[in-house]
C-alpha cells in the first residue's frame, strides 16, 4: 500500500476540506481588514475574546439554537432530495404559531404550554412544507418557485397576525405582546446571575441536541429514512422498489417544515420573546441553508456548524467595537461556503481515480477468470 | 464483401502504436489501425476492450498518451472534435448526441449553422439538409422534433450530421444496437451507398454477423491490446469470436426439455398510452406458464416497454386485466404486484434498477427493507442486512468482494447487473420479467446472466423476456411472441423460429388482418 | 371614470416600476439557466449592482456610467460563480448561496469604508437615471394624466423592454442562441460538434451577472435614490421564480415579471384606498402567482442538463 500523500487525505476527508475552507475564509477576511487599514489581530482577537468567556459562550449557544435547528431542517431536505429554500417561511409561521398559542393561553402550566407551543410551531411549519409538496406532486409546480412565494406569504401573514388586536402589543411597539411567562424557556434570573450566563440563557440547546439525534436516527436507522433517501437519490428506482414517491416527498417536506417551524419557536421562546412587524425577511431560514452546507448535511456536522455560525454572528456583532464592520462576517462565511462549493474538485479527482481503479479491477478480474478457464 | 470500392493504395486513416492511459490504467496499449478509401472497417472487441477509447481519440475527444494519427497521409494532432471535423472525420455515437427538443434540421446544422448577417438562416439550413438527405437516400423529416421520431430516423439524423460537415470518414459506434433486422439491412445498404461515393467507414461492434455482412476488414482488440487485422472474407464467425474473447466460446445455451405448468401471468385485452398520451398497447393478450421462458420479440416502440411498465405497476393502463396467479394486479402500485409474485430485471439498471448512491447492501433490500429480518418495528437491522449482502456477493460472484458498503455506482456495469439479479432471484417470486438483461454487458457477463434466467425457468418459475437482441430471444425462449403495434401478432415455439420470419413479423408483415 | 383612469394609470406605473428590475434579473437568469447553470446567486449579484451603480453615479455624476458599472459589478460576481461552477464543477446551489452572502457582505463593507454608514448618500436628480417623456403629456386632462403615469417613465424601463426583444432574438434567431440552448440540453452533443461548452456557459453566467447587476442598479437609481442593505430583499429570488414561471423563456419571464409587477401595482392602489389590511394586500402578488401557476401554467420543463456540472474528460 502506498503512503497517502497530503492531497490524497484532502481528497478523502470532507472534514479537512471544510477546515481548509474555514481557514481560507478567515484569510480572505484578513485581506479585507488590511485593505481597510484595520488591525487583523485586533478584529480577530475581539472575535475570539467575545465568544470564549463563559458569558460570551452562553451567548453563542443561545444564538446557535435556531441556526442549528433550521440547519437540520435544510439538511434533512438535502438528504431527501429536495432543496428546502422555504425554511425561511416555515421559521416565520412556526414562530408566529408558538407566539399566538402562548398569548391566547397564557395560563396553561409551563410543562404543558411549552410542548404545546412546540407542537403548534411544528404543525405550522409542516403545513407550509406540505402545501409546497402538494403543489409539486399534484400539479408539478417547481418547489423552489413555490417556496419563494410561500416565504413571502408567511412573512406578510406574520405581519398581519402581529397587528391583530388580540396579539398586538398594547404599547406603541410595532410588535406582538410578549409571550406568556409560562412559555418562556429562559433559565431563572437567579441562576443566570449566579453562574454568570448571558441574560437570555435558556435550555433550547437541549432541544437542538434532541433534534440532532432524532434526525440522525430517522435518516440512518429507520425504514422511513431509507425510503426518503431512496426517493431523494433516485425516485425511479424507489418507485420500482415499491416506495410511494409522492407520499415520500410530502413526508420529507413535512418533517423538514416541522423542523423549520420548531426553529422559529425556539428563537421566540428562547431569546426573542415577541415578534416584531418586520420590514424585511430576517433570514434565519437562509442561514439554515448555509449551516446545512457547512455541516455537509450531516446532523452532527450541522450541530457543529450551527455553533460556528452562532459564534460568528454573536462575535461579529462585537466587531464594530474595534471599528471593523459587522459585514465582515458575511464575507468570511460567504468565502467559506464558496470554497466548500469548489472543494468538489478534490472529489472529482477522487472519482476519476476511482473510475480508473474500477476499470483496472474489472480488467484484473477478467484476466483472472480467463486464466481459470484456460487451466480447465 | 467484394471490396469493389476499396482503394488499397490510398490509406485515409493510420493510427500507429496508440497508447492511452488513465492514471495507472492502460486503456489502449499499442493499437494499430489502417483504413483505406472506400473501405468498411470493423473494430471488434468486448465491452471495455478499449474500442470507444480508441475512436474517441480519432475524433479528438481524447488525446493519446503516445502514438501518431495520420489522416490522408498527414500526421495531425487533434485537440477537440472541431479538429476532427475539419479533417473530414465524423462520428455517430452509440448513445445518440441529439438535442431532444430541437428539430431535425437544427440538430444537423448545430455548430455549423448558416447565417444571414447575425440571423440564423434556417431556410437555407433546411434546404441543405433536404438536399443532402436525398443525395444519400437517408429519408428524414427535417421539421420533426427529435423526441417525436423513431430510433432508426434518429440514427439517420446522426449520419446526416456527419455528412453535412463534409465527413469522408465515418465512425459508427455500435450502430445496430437498437435497430430491427430490417433497419439493419437498410443501414448496411446506406453504408454501401456511402463507400460507393468514396467515403470510408469504421464500424465499432461486437456483433459478428454484422461484420461478416458488411465489413471488408476487421481489427480485433482485446483488453486494450491490438490482436490482429483480418480480411473478413477469410475468417468465419467462430474465428472472430475466439480472437475477441481469447478462448473458445459457445453461443448455445443449454436448456433441458420440460413441460410447462399452469399459467402464472395472464394479460388480457390490455390497453395503455405512452408518455405523450397516444395509445401504444392496443388490446394485448399474453400468457406465461410455470417453467417456460416467453420471449417478446419486437422493434423498440411497439409497446413492449409500456407493457412491462404496466405489469410492474410503474405505469397506469387504460383498461384490461393482468392476472398473476389469479390476482389482478392491473393499475395497482408496484408493491402490490411484488407482493403477489412479480419480480423484474428492469431495462435501465441505472434508472430503475439501482439507487447508485446507496451501498450494495442497501440496494439488495430495495423491495424488502420493511420485512423481517431487515427491519424490526420500522428500524433497520444492520447485521442481517450486512450478512445478506455478504451471502449475495459470494453467491452471485459480485466483484469486488467485501464491497457490502460500497456505493453501487462504483461497480462495473456487469457487476451492477449481478446485484440486481441477486436481488430479484432471491426475492423468489413466481414471475420474473427481464428486459434487455444483457444490454451493454460483455460476453462473460452475458453467459452468466443467461445462466440465471434459464435456472429460474428450470426451477419452475415463469419468465417473461423482453429484448431487442433477436439472438438472445431465439436462444433463450421456449415460446416467442412477436409484438407489433401494441399487440402480440404471433406466438411460435422457440425451436421453430427463424430470424427472417421473425424479422418480417416484427416489421408488421405477419399482422393478422 | 376619472378615478378609474387615475388608479389604472398608477397601477400601470407601479407595474413598470416593480417589473423593470425583476425583468433585467430574469433575463440574466434565463441566460444562466438555459445554458445549464443554476444561478441562485442572482440576489447577491443584484445587490452588488445596486450598490456599485449608485456609488459610481454619485462620484462621476453620470447615471449611465453608474448604471453600466452596476452591471459590471454583477458580472464580476457572475464570473466568480462561473469559475466555481463551470470551470471547477462546483455544486451550483452551494456556489450561488456563497455569492448571495459575498455580494452584500463585500459591498456593505465598502459602503462602511466610503460613507461610514451602510447606506450610500442619496443621489441628486441629475445623478439618477432620467425619466423619458416627462412633461410631454398634458396632465390637466384625465387622459393626459394617464399617459403621463404610464409613459413618463425611467429610461431604464424603456431599455429593458428593448432588452427583452434583443434577448428573445438572440435566443431564438441567432447562432449563439441555438448553441446556448443546446448547451443546456445536451452538452456532450455540443462538444462533439466542436462547440466549446465551457466557454459558452462561462459567457452566459457572466452575462447573467451583468443583467442582474443592471437590475439591481435600477432599484437604487430610479425610485429610490440611495443604496441601503435592504434595497434588494428577495427581488433576485422573485426573478428566478418568474423565469421558472415563464418556462425558461425570455418572453415567458416577461409575462411572469409583468404579472408580478401588476399585482404589486394593485397592492399600491388598494393599500391606499380600500380598508383591507395592508399586510394581506401585500400577499396578493405571491398568492396570485401560485394561483396562475396552478390554473394556467403548470409544469415547467427544466432544461435537461440544468444543474449538472459538465466535466470534460481529458
Amino acid at each position: 500500500m502506498k503512503k497517502k500523500s497530503f492531497l490524497d487525505s484532502v481528497a478523502d476527508s470532507t472534514f479537512i476540506q471544510i477546515l481548509i475552507s474555514i481557514i481560507l475564509g478567515f484569510l480572505v477576511g484578513a485581506i479585507f481588514l488590511m485593505i481597510m487599514g484595520l488591525s487583523v489581530g485586533a478584529a480577530y482577537g475581539r472575535l475570539i475574546n467575545s465568544v470564549t468567556s463563559l458569558k460570551g459562550f452562553s451567548y453563542v449557544v443561545v444564538y446557535s439554537v435556531p441556526y442549528i435547528v433550521a440547519g437540520l431542517s435544510v439538511a434533512f431536505s438535502f438528504k431527501t432530495g429536495v432543496f428546502n429554500i422555504g425554511a425561511e417561511g416555515q421559521f416565520v409561521v412556526g414562530s408566529m404559531a408558538a407566539c399566538v398559542v402562548s398569548i391566547l393561553c397564557p395560563n396553561i402550566p409551563k410543562p404543558l404550554l411549552i410542548p404545546l407551543c412546540f407542537l403548534a410551531a411544528m404543525a405550522a411549519g409542516a403545513l407550509w412544507g406540505i402545501i409546497v409538496g402538494f403543489l409539486k406532486t399534484k400539479w408539478g409546480i417547481n418547489e423552489v418557485l413555490s417556496m419563494i412565494m410561500f416565504n413571502w406569504i408567511a412573512f406578510y401573514l406574520s405581519n398581519f397576525i402581529a397587528g391583530l388586536p388580540a396579539i398586538k402589543s398594547e404599547g406603541s411597539a410595532e410588535a406582538t405582546k410578549n409571550i406568556a411567562a409560562n412559555a418562556s424557556m429562559l433559565f431563572s434570573k437567579d441562576f443566570i446571575k449566579r453562574v454568570g450566563l448571558c441574560p437570555t440563557a435558556n435550555w433550547g440547546i437541549l432541544v437542538a441536541i434532541a433534534m440532532m439525534l432524532i434526525v440522525w436516527f430517522i435518516i440512518e436507522k429507520t425504514t422511513l429514512g431509507y425510503e426518503l433517501k431512496a426517493v431523494g437519490s433516485n425516485k425511479f428506482a424507489a418507485e420500482y422498489g415499491g416506495i410511494n414517491v409522492n407520499r415520500s416527498i410530502l413526508t420529507a417536506l413535512a418533517i423538514s417544515g416541522a423542523l423549520g417551524g420548531l426553529a422559529g419557536a425556539l428563537q421566540l421562546m428562547g431569546m426573542g420573546s415577541r415578534i416584531s412587524i418586520f420590514s424585511s425577511q430576517e433570514g434565519f431560514g437562509f442561514a439554515g441553508i448555509v449551516v446545512a452546507l457547512i455541516g455537509v448535511s450531516n446532523p452532527f456536522g450541522v450541530f457543529v456548524s450551527g455553533l460556528f455560525y452562532g459564534a460568528l454572528m454573536y462575535g461579529g456583532s462585537k466587531l464594530n467595537l474595534v471599528g471593523a464592520p459587522t459585514q465582515l462576517i458575511n464575507v468570511i462565511v460567504g468565502t467559506v461556503v464558496f470554497f466548500i462549493a469548489i472543494s468538489v474538485i478534490f472529489k472529482n479527482l477522487n472519482r476519476r481515480r476511482a473510475r480508473a481503479n474500477r476499470n483496472a479491477e474489472a480488467a484484473i478480474d477478467k484476466r483472472a477468470s480467463l486464466q481459470k478457464e484456460d487451466k480447465k | 464483401m467484394s471490396k469493389e470500392y476499396v482503394d488499397m493504395s490510398t490509406p485515409v486513416i493510420e493510427m500507429r502504436n496508440i497508447v492511452k492511459k488513465f492514471g495507472d490504467f492502460v486503456a489502449n496499449d499499442g493499437i494499430n489501425l489502417t483504413v483505406h478509401k472506400g473501405e468498411i472497417h470493423a473494430i471488434l472487441g468486448e465491452n471495455g476492450a478499449g474500442k470507444s477509447t480508441l475512436m474517441n481519440q480519432l475524433y479528438g475527444l481524447l488525446k493519446p498518451t503516445s502514438g501518431d494519427i495520420l489522416v490522408n497521409g498527414k500526421k495531425i494532432v487533434m485537440n477537440n472534435p472541431r479538429d476532427a471535423i475539419d479533417a473530414g472525420i465524423g462520428m455517430v455515437h452509440q448513445h445518440f448526441m441529439l438535442v431532444q427538443p430541437f428539430s431535425v434540421t437544427e440538430n444537423i446544422v448545430l455548430g455549423t449553422e448558416p447565417v444571414k448577417g447575425v440571423k440564423l438562416d434556417m431556410a437555407t439550413a433546411r434546404k441543405n439538409v433536404v438536399e443532402i438527405s436525398e443525395r444519400y437516400g437517408l429519408s428524414i423529416d427535417p421539421d420533426a422534433k427529435i423526441e417525436d421520431i423513431s430510433v432508426g430516423m434518429q440514427q439517420r439524423v446522426e449520419i446526416l450530421k456527419a455528412l453535412y460537415r463534409g465527413a469522408d470518414i465515418l465512425i459508427l459506434d455500435e450502430p445496430t444496437s437498437s435497430l430491427t433486422p430490417q433497419e439493419i439491412v437498410e443501414l448496411i445498404a446506406i453504408m454501401h451507398n456511402l463507400v460507393k461515393d468514396g467515403k470510408s467507414i469504421i464500424i465499432i461492434t461486437h456483433k459478428l454477423k454484422e461484420i461478416k455482412e458488411s465489413a471488408d476488414f476487421c481489427t480485433i482488440i482485446r483488453m486494450g491490446k491490438y490482436i490482429d487485422t483480418v480480411d473478413v472474407d477469410k475468417v468465419d464467425e467462430n474465428d472472430l469470436a475466439s480472437m475477441m474473447v481469447g478462448r473458445k466460446v459457445s453461443f448455445k445455451v443449454d436448456k433441458p426439455e420440460q413441460t410447462p405448468g399452469e399459467v402464472v401471468l395472464d394479460v388480457k385485452d390490455l390497453h395503455c398510452k405512452d408518455y405523450r398520451g397516444i395509445e401504444i398497447v392496443k388490446g394485448l393478450n399474453l400468457q406465461v406458464r410455470r417453467g417456460e421462458i416467453v420471449g417478446i420479440a419486437g422493434i423498440d416502440g411497439n409497446g413492449q416497454t409500456e407493457l412491462v411498465e404496466v405489469i410492474t405497476g410503474l405505469r397506469k393502463g387504460v383498461s384490461g386485466h393482468i392476472l398473476v396467479n389469479g390476482t389482478d394486479v392491473f393499475n395497482k402500485p408496484p408493491r402490490f404486484g411484488f407482493e403477489h409474485g412479480v419480480s423484474s430485471i428492469p431495462a435501465d439498471r441505472q434508472k430503475h434498477g439501482l439507487v447508485l448512491d446507496f451501498s450494495i447492501e442497501d440496494n439488495l433490500i430495495l423491495q424488502n427493507y420493511e420485512e423481517n429480518p431487515f427491519s424490526k418495528r420500522k428500524v433497520l437491522q444492520r447485521d442481517p442486512i450486512f450478512k445478506h449482502a455478504t451471502q449475495s456477493i459470494d453467491g452471485y460472484d459480485i466483484r469486488p468482494r467485501q464491497s457490502e458498503k460500497r456505493p453501487a455506482g462504483t461497480l462495473s456495469g456487469g457487476n451492477q447487473q449481478k446485484v440486481i439479479i441477486a436481488r430479484e432471484v432471491q426475492n423468489d417470486k413466481d414471475l420474473l420479467i427481464a428486459v434487455n438483461p444483457t444490454r451493454g454487458l460483455d460476453v462473460g457477463a452475458i453467459e452468466y446472466v443467461h445462466k440465471y434466467i434459464v435456472d429460474q425457468r428450470n426451477k419452475g418459475k415463469a419468465v417473461l423476456l423482453v429484448s431487442f437482441e433477436l439472438d438472445e430471444i431465439m436462444s433463450l425462449s421456449d415460446v416467442i411472441d412477436v409484438i407489433f403495434d401494441g399487440q402480440i401478432v404471433c406466438s411460435i415455439p422457440g425451436k421453430d423460429a427463424n430470424e427472417n420470419d421473425l424479422g418480417l413479423m416484427m416489421a408488421g408483415g405477419g399482422k393478422k388482418s | 371614470m376619472t378615478n378609474f383612469w387615475n388608479s389604472f394609470g398608477i397601477i400601470l406605473y407601479a407595474t413598470l416600476i416593480y417589473a423593470t428590475p425583476l425583468l433585467y434579473a430574469a433575463l440574466g437568469s434565463c441566460f444562466s439557466e438555459v445554458s445549464g447553470v443554476v444561478n441562485i446567486g442572482i440576489e447577491g449579484m443584484m445587490t452588488a449592482g445596486a450598490f456599485t451603480g449608485t456609488v459610481i453615479a454619485y462620484f462621476t455624476g453620470n447615471p449611465w456610467i453608474g448604471f453600466l458599472c452596476g452591471g459590471l459589478a454583477g458580472a464580476f460576481f457572475g464570473m466568480l460563480h462561473a469559475i466555481a461552477t463551470v470551470n471547477l464543477g462546483a455544486d451550483q446551489t452551494i456556489a450561488g448561496t456563497a455569492i448571495n452572502m459575498l455580494g452584500p457582505g463585500i459591498v456593505i463593507m465598502i459602503a462602511k469604508v466610503l460613507f461610514n454608514s451602510t447606506d450610500t448618500v442619496p443621489l441628486t436628480a441629475s445623478q439618477k437615471i432620467p425619466k423619458l417623456f416627462s412633461g410631454v403629456f398634458d396632465t390637466s386632462t384625465v387622459f393626459g394624466r394617464f399617459m403621463d403615469n404610464v409613459f413618463a417613465n425611467y429610461a431604464s424601463t424603456y431599455l429593458v423592454f428593448l432588452a427583452v426583444i434583443v434577448v428573445w432574438f438572440v435566443f431564438y434567431k441567432t447562432r449563439f442562441g441555438l448553441r446556448l440552448r443546446a448547451c443546456g440540453e445536451h452538452p456532450q452533443a455540443c462538444e462533439t460538434l466542436g462547440i466549446n461548452v465551457i466557454a459558452m456557459r462561462f459567457t452566459c453566467v457572466c452575462l447573467s451577472g451583468f443583467l442582474a447587476g443592471l437590475g439591481g442598479a435600477c432599484v437604487t437609481m430610479t425610485v429610490s435614490t440611495q443604496f441601503r442593505p435592504i434595497s434588494i430583499v428577495g427581488q433576485g429570488f422573485i426573478a428566478i421564480a418568474a423565469v421558472i414561471f415563464g418556462k425558461f423563456r425570455p418572453h415567458g419571464a416577461l409575462v411572469g415579471c409583468l404579472l408580478f409587477g401588476f399585482c404589486s401595482g394593485l397592492k399600491v392602489v388598494l393599500g391606499g384606498s380600500s380598508g383591507i389590511n395592508m399586510h394581506l394586500i401585500s400577499m396578493i402578488p405571491y398568492v396570485v402567482t401560485v394561483i396562475v401557476l396552478i390554473l394556467f401554467v403548470g409544469k415547467s420543463r427544466v432544461p435537461a442538463a440544468n444543474g449538472k456540472p459538465y466535466i470534460k474528460t481529458k
